[in-house]
């Protein structure tokens, strides 16, 4: 009973790094990371390399094309193979979207916030992993790359705690000039794509996804093209939080391939334009009006997000609906009895 | 447009009306002096406080196609008369109108919010001052009764300029940060069936924000807009910070695709709004679209039939069905059908089809020709692919644009009555059993403006109504509208909300 759970993150942490290090050094000579000074040298174990995998529907499959494409860290040092999604993975997503949007638009906004908050803690316990990954993708120092994926696990308790906040912020009752009842409420407007942002692999891929869950909305994910890891990685975390399967559907690939079926799609309702290139957000922006989804544009040129900020409402709203509800009240009291 | 001229001795109305009627009530003729009104017999474009000339005409160029300086006509729908001549904007006078509009955005920003408010409240004041003789005016220019232009257009013009007013300096209040500021010049394109309603959704959110707006009304209702030039006029408005832009679509695209806009806001049909959607894609410009609909009204079996009939009427007949909200498809629970439809048929063997300025009219004209040639060949399309129509015995005038009220029945969701907009005074009866069923068939269509809900059950009510996928649900009524209240659609309907809190949205940088 020596073994407190403090003391388990340690070792778990220690086991995480002692892997990367083989890892790296097996791939990569120059390497600037020492062996774990309790690794006993020259028998260093051979560590096992995770095969990564998309996130859709809550299964974790491998593209149907079979493709594959090498992801390397910031030094140009293979890292692994991430799924080659195709058009074909898009649609399928988008079904497993469609699919799940009934029941998770239909949880109550308190059970939204739960399965949120669960999110955070189930990543908070693989710190250490997304550190490592996030520090890779980025080519961060271990500490900066802490730093973000702690914010990371903020953002989603940030989130947690606005799904049943977001309606009476910007909802509520009209005071008509008649009889009648009338209230406006926010509804998730549906199935929503988004491009994820290409630099921030993991602070900014959580900053998209999670206000657009929050309200209720599923989400078919394009990962950061050169740096998907954290991404797909992040999948394990969904999957083991209760988020129902198909809320979020995470896809590894080509942007430009994967954006262009979603931004056509007709039962897609909104999409998130942040990880377009300058090049496509105009074609994709002018493919999506053809059912009138929900377009969120990216950032202008030369004025990039800021992650760290205070992200406010706006990705909330981004994909909400606003609806009316009308009712006549009668008319109690209109004999003049002064109830 | 003097305001309040002496009443004109009633002129004998030139207009028709049916002298025949099924109902066995006669009304004699009460219709409403048309002398309120004093159309010039043509208009110019209304560019940095003043009504000008187009620029193409002052240089010799357009005939009316395509670019500017023409002169277009606008009839009266009932009658076919000519109202008055109006101006076809050029891409150079729509230029002159945004240059004119961003001129005047600095200073008009840059007023207190208490000071634009004041002369919001001026216009929201004289509009109801002059409320009778534009109520007039937007009957004979749009063919609308004048029951609805006097009771439900001109009111509600009236209240949203009055709440807007309210919110000009309040707006650090209102939820969109700290120190939300305007956008800039606004491009407003707006419709034909409330013209001067629309007008007001527009210009007042719009202007009480700090933004300057240039409008385009639409090509067969200009008139209420330009006398709204004369009443910015009255109140003093500075120059520019209100431009009205006359023409057909040439004029609308040019003000959209404008570089000097910032801002755009469209109400009309699905097709255009598609088409303003990609045009302003990869530019900064923020879009508010409302657009078209195909609105359920579902009828459950403990519904009180007398009220759920006045509410089906009201909502496909209510300004001839020309509304992107109607309550197009009727869908009645199965076993109600017979007693619903019996009743509804009663009803519509009541109502007054006739002259639009007629006090005790409740159906008038048909906007335009083209209006009605839609509106025939979408009930003949209903006709030839099996569906039953039916119409009351009702005569209908002899001049100008006339479409009797009719019922659809036997209806199924594949047939074209029950998926396209007809935009008239078509109603498609169809039938489910269960509420799931209702929600199902309400849901099938890639519109969402509005639905509505009849039954006495409250938790029915709140269940349906939270699976509506519609912007606005009217549960026991319908076609209600509030400035207080956001309007606008799911899907296809367009995007954006106007009225209420909401409705500063659209016009701010948030």
């Amino acid at each position: 009973m020596s073994d407190t759970p403090r003391e388990k993150t340690a070792k778990t942490a220690k086991t995480a790094k002692t892997a990367k290090t083989a890892e790296t050094s097996r791939t990569a000579e120059t390497s600037k990371k020492k062996p774990a000074s309790d690794a006993e040298p020259g028998r260093a174990r051979l560590s096992v390399f995770k095969t990564y995998k998309l996130y859709v529907g809550g299964k974790f499959p491998r593209s149907e094309s079979g493709r594959v494409y090498e992801v390397t860290d910031s030094a140009g040092t293979w890292l692994a193979n991430a799924p080659q999604s195709s058009r074909k993975d898009a649609r399928d997503a988008v079904v497993a979207a469609r699919k799940a949007f009934g029941g998770w638009s239909g949880a109550t906004a308190y059970n939204r916030g739960q399965v949120l908050y669960r999110i955070a803690e189930m990543l908070e316990g693989r710190r250490e992993q997304f550190v490592a990954e996030v520090a890779d993708a980025e080519g961060l120092s271990p500490e900066r790359a802490g730093a973000v994926v702690d914010a990371a696990v903020d953002r989603w308790v940030w989130y947690a705690g606005w799904t049943d906040k977001i309606a009476q912020v910007i909802g509520g009752a009209n005071p008509v000039a008649g009889p009648y009842f009338n209230l406006s409420t926010p509804e998730p407007a549906g199935v929503v794509a988004v491009l994820a942002p290409q630099e921030s692999s993991f602070l900014g891929l959580v900053s998209v996804i999670a206000p657009v869950i929050a309200t209720g909305c599923t989400t078919v994910v394009v990962a950061s093209e050169k740096a998907p890891l954290p991404a797909l990685s992040l999948g394990e975390v969904l999957a083991t939080s209760d988020l129902p399967g198909g809320v979020v559907n995470i896809l590894s690939g080509r942007t430009a391939e994967l954006a262009a079926p979603l931004a056509a799609h007709q039962d897609v309702n909104g999409i998130d334009l942040t990880g377009a290139d300058e090049g496509t957000a105009k074609d994709l922006e002018t493919a999506a009006a053809d059912n009138l989804k929900r377009v969120l544009r990216p950032s202008p040129a030369g004025a990039p997000a800021d992650w760290s900020a205070d992200p406010g409402t706006r990705r909330l709203t981004a994909f909400l609906e606003t609806k009316t509800v009308w009712h006549p009240t009668g008319s109690l009291g209109a004999s003049g009895s002064g109830y | 447009m003097a305001p309040e001229t002496p009443m004109a001795p009633e002129t004998p109305m030139t207009s028709p009306r049916p002298t025949t009627s099924p109902s066995p009530f006669e009304y004699a003729p009460a219709p409403e002096s048309r002398g309120v009104v004093d159309l010039a017999p043509s208009y110019g474009l209304f560019i940095d406080g003043e009504f000008t000339e187009s620029s193409d005409a002052t240089r010799g160029g357009g005939t009316g196609g395509g670019t500017g300086g023409g002169l277009r006509k606008t009839v009266n729908p009932a009658t076919e008369e000519v109202l008055a001549e109006y101006t076809q904007a050029g891409d150079e006078d729509v230029d002159r109108a945004v240059r004119a509009a961003r001129k005047a955005f600095s200073t008009w920003s840059a007023l207190p919010g208490a000071e634009r408010a004041k002369y919001l409240f001026r216009i929201a004041r004289i509009i109801q001052e002059r409320s009778r003789e534009l109520a007039v005016l937007e009957t004979l220019d749009n063919g609308k009764p004048i029951r609805e232009t006097r009771d439900t257009d001109l009111p509600l013009v009236a209240a949203h300029f009055f709440y807007y007013a309210g919110w000009a300096d309040k707006l650090a209040h209102a939820g969109h940060g700290p120190n939300p500021r305007p956008l800039g010049v606004a491009g407003q394109v707006i419709p034909w069936n409330f013209p001067l309603l629309m007008l007001a959704w527009k210009i007042a959110p719009a202007l009480a924000t700090g933004n300057t707006v240039v409008l385009k009304p639409a090509e067969t209702t200009p008139l209420s807009a330009l006398f709204f030039a004369d009443i910015c006029r009255q109140a003093g408005l500075p120059r520019g910070v209100v431009n009205i832009v006359t023409g057909d679509g040439a004029t609308g695209a040019a003000l959209v695709a404008h570089p000097g806009v910032d801002k755009v806001a469209f109400t009309g049909s699905t097709g255009v709004g598609k088409a303003i959607a990609r045009q302003v894609a990869g530019t900064d410009k923020k879009v508010t679209l409302e657009l078209g609909g195909k609105g359920a009204n579902i009828v459950f079996d403990d519904a009180p039939v007398d009220q759920a009939v006045e509410g089906i009427v009201n909502g496909i007949f209510f300004n001839q069905g020309q509304v992107c909200c109607a309550g197009s498809r009727l869908l009645v629970q199965e076993s109600v059908h017979d007693e619903v439809l019996d009743s509804l048929k009663r009803r519509l063997a009541t109502l007054r089809v006739g002259d639009p300025l007629d006090k005790n009219t409740d159906l008038g004209a048909i906007n335009s020709a083209e209006q009605l040639a839609r509106i025939t060949a979408l009930a003949e399309t209903g006709e030839a692919e099996g569906a039953e129509r039916w119409s009351p015995d009702c005569a209908l005038p002899s001049a100008g644009y006339w479409f009797a009220p009719t019922l659809f029945t036997n209806v199924t969701q594949a047939h074209t009555v029950a998926r396209d907009e007809i935009f008239g005074p078509v109603l498609s009866v169809l039938t489910f059993r269960t509420p799931d069923e209702a929600v199902a068939k309400a849901n099938n269509t890639p519109y969402g403006l509005s639905a509505g809900i009849w039954t006495e059950k409250g938790s029915r009510i709140l269940a349906v109504a939270g699976k509506l996928r519609a912007g606005v649900v009217w549960a026991n009524t319908f076609n209600k509208f509030d400035p207080t209240s956001p309007f606008g659609g799911y899907k296809e309907s367009g995007y954006g909300r106007e009225g209420g809190r909401h409705g500063l949205e659209a016009y701010l940088d948030v």
